[in-house]
């Protein structure tokens, strides 16, 4: 069994484990954060870059250090390596460079997007980009497509992590996507626009770091900090049942698989808590679900800080609204102004 | 027992002539309010006469509106989330086809509220706002006679293109010179765009 020693904390694993799943052994405070790599997709990693380590002595054999970061995710440990993340400056200010490039090409559209609040690729700005980037040229901007009416593709905030490819061809038995063209051009799409189809095409959304791949029931419905995450089941027979219910009030807006730690879909009795299309898209009522209780979130998490209880208090002061406004009377607001009588239903 | 020697021992004086005759007093009373006629007042006839408020003053709240009369808030709710009182609630909608001269981005607030009741005016909304869609202005907000109108809806919050309210005196040169610059998607138009 190697040793290895990560940020100063040596830890003994299995042969042939990376070195970015010995530092999520040791604990969140040293693992370094993962864009592309999923631990529940064979064969993912190694295209983001985000989790570049240095090696700063290669085995207890060979104490010379790489000559370079390595991705952590797609390199294996040696007996008696260690490994610097959090520790060193250099790995700190690449993965600066590292985050200024995934944002190139994003449109930045935080304001719009419904991934915002649980986004990977917005708390790895946070964490570690600039306020400001150096790119003069326009960003490169897709046609939209469309790929069925339950998942809401934006290729512009794409950042080409090929998960949800990986989760087609290793979850769903058929995958009608993947990825188009090369270099600046590529893109994720289905083959000649055929929609998504499959029991399980769902699980892409939640694997998405970003919000390329999206809701489409949920689509502008809320925001992800103004719902509450509510654990649940019910007996399936394609899945494992086992979810996270987001209330507004009374009202599921959305239903997702639960997440781990690391924000990847969470383990049920050992195999990965996958679900299927008819728990995530059909299934929007409370008398459908048997409630397990609060979702734990992270106190540091904005879902943590939601406030709205109900939309019902809502309704009583827009009909209020409504009835104030006086009829046949025309209340000059200018143009494109809320019309009262066929904005609010 | 003496705690301090700063107390003051009150002596009864026997009163003097003049002050037991008691007009002196009375008259030097009269002078001192008859003074006051001729100094500067300290109200104002509100609302005929409006007092003159710092250029930040922090009032009634507006929804901007772009150039080209597009609304600028996206219903990102960042403004929902950093008020402490919370004051604000909102309701998002997909824009729809051949509505880019009404609304900014794709979404929009279909239900934008601020109860006025709740809001303690701290300018928190306007700082989380990405897209400057709300300030606060130096307009006072009116009084009414129940809790339901203080309860302010998109009828009133959002400017009307007739009546543009100047924000211009909140913001520094160099935000002012920044939204000038056309080159940014921040600050072109569905006109721009067009072009």
């Amino acid at each position: 069994m190697p040793k290895v020693t990560i940020d100063g904390i040596t830890i003994e694993v299995p042969n042939g484990t990376t070195i970015l799943e010995a530092a999520r052994m040791i604990g969140p405070e040293v693992a370094p954060p993962t864009m592309c790599y999923y631990s529940k997709l064979k064969t993912s990693g190694g295209y983001c870059r985000t989790c570049l380590v240095k090696v700063s002595q290669g085995s207890e054999k060979d104490p010379r250090p790489m000559p370079k970061p390595v991705a952590s995710c797609r390199t294996q440990v040696m007996d008696g390596m260690v490994v610097e993340n959090n520790t060193s400056a250099e790995i700190q200010e690449a993965r600066a460079g590292v985050v200024e490039f995934l944002l190139v090409n994003h449109p930045l559209d935080c304001p719009v997007c419904d991934q915002a609040g649980e986004c990977h690729l917005q708390d790895l700005g946070y964490e570690h980009g600039k306020s400001e980037t150096r790119f003069e040229f326009p960003r490169r901007e897709f046609e939209k497509r469309d790929i069925g009416d339950k998942i809401q593709l934006h290729m512009n905030r794409c950042i080409l992590c090929y998960r949800c490819v990986k989760t087609a061809d290793q979850v769903t038995d058929c995958r009608v996507h993947g990825v188009m063209n090369r270099g600046e051009v590529a893109e994720i799409s289905t083959y000649i626009e055929k929609s998504i189809d499959n029991d399980f095409s769902g699980n892409v959304i939640d694997v998405c770091p970003v919000g390329a791949l999206t809701d489409k029931t949920f689509r502008f419905q809320s925001r992800v900090w103004f719902t509450k995450p509510v654990d649940a089941h019910r007996d399936c027979d394609k899945c494992c049942g086992h979810v996270r219910l987001w209330y507004k009030g009374d009202d599921v807006l959305r239903v997702t698989a639960r997440k781990d730690q690391w924000g990847e879909v969470a383990d049920h009795e050992g195999k990965t808590g996958w679900i299927c299309n008819t728990c995530r898209f059909d299934k929007k009522s409370t008398k459908d679900w048997v409630i397990d209780g609060p979702s734990a979130i992270s106190r540091h998490s904005v879902i943590s800080a939601n406030h709205y209880n109900s939309l019902k208090a809502l309704k009583v002061s827009i009909d209020r609204q409504k009835a104030a406004l006086p009829h046949g009377e025309k209340v000059n607001l200018g143009q494109g102004a809320l019309d009262p009588n066929n904005e609010i239903k | 027992m003496q705690l301090t020697n700063r107390s003051i021992q009150v002596v009864k004086k026997e009163l003097t002539l003049s002050e037991r005759l008691y007009f002196p007093a009375i008259l030097k009373g009269m002078l001192i309010t008859l003074s006051h006629l001729f100094k500067r007042k300290a109200t104002i006839k509100y609302p005929e006469q409006d007092r003159e408020l710092a250029a930040v003053y922090r009032g009634q709240h507006v929804l901007k509106r772009d150039d080209a009369g597009a609304e600028r808030c996206t219903a990102c709710g960042l403004c929902a989330v950093a008020c402490p009182a919370e004051a604000i609630t909102m309701e998002s909608a997909e824009r729809k086809k051949g509505e880019e001269g009404l609304y900014r981005e794709e979404k929009y607030a279909k239900i934008y509220e601020i109860n006025m009741l709740r809001c303690i005016f701290c300018g928190l909304c306007e700082d989380a706002c990405p897209k400057e869609a709300i300030f606060l202005t130096d307009r006072i907000v009116p009084s009414s006679f129940t809790r339901g109108e203080e309860v302010f809806g998109k009828d009133i919050l959002v400017e009307s293109m007739t009546e543009r309210v100047d924000v211009s005196k909140r913001q520094t040169p160099e935000v002012l010179s920044f939204k000038n610059d056309k080159k940014h998607k921040h600050n072109q138009t569905y006109l721009d765009r067009k072009n």
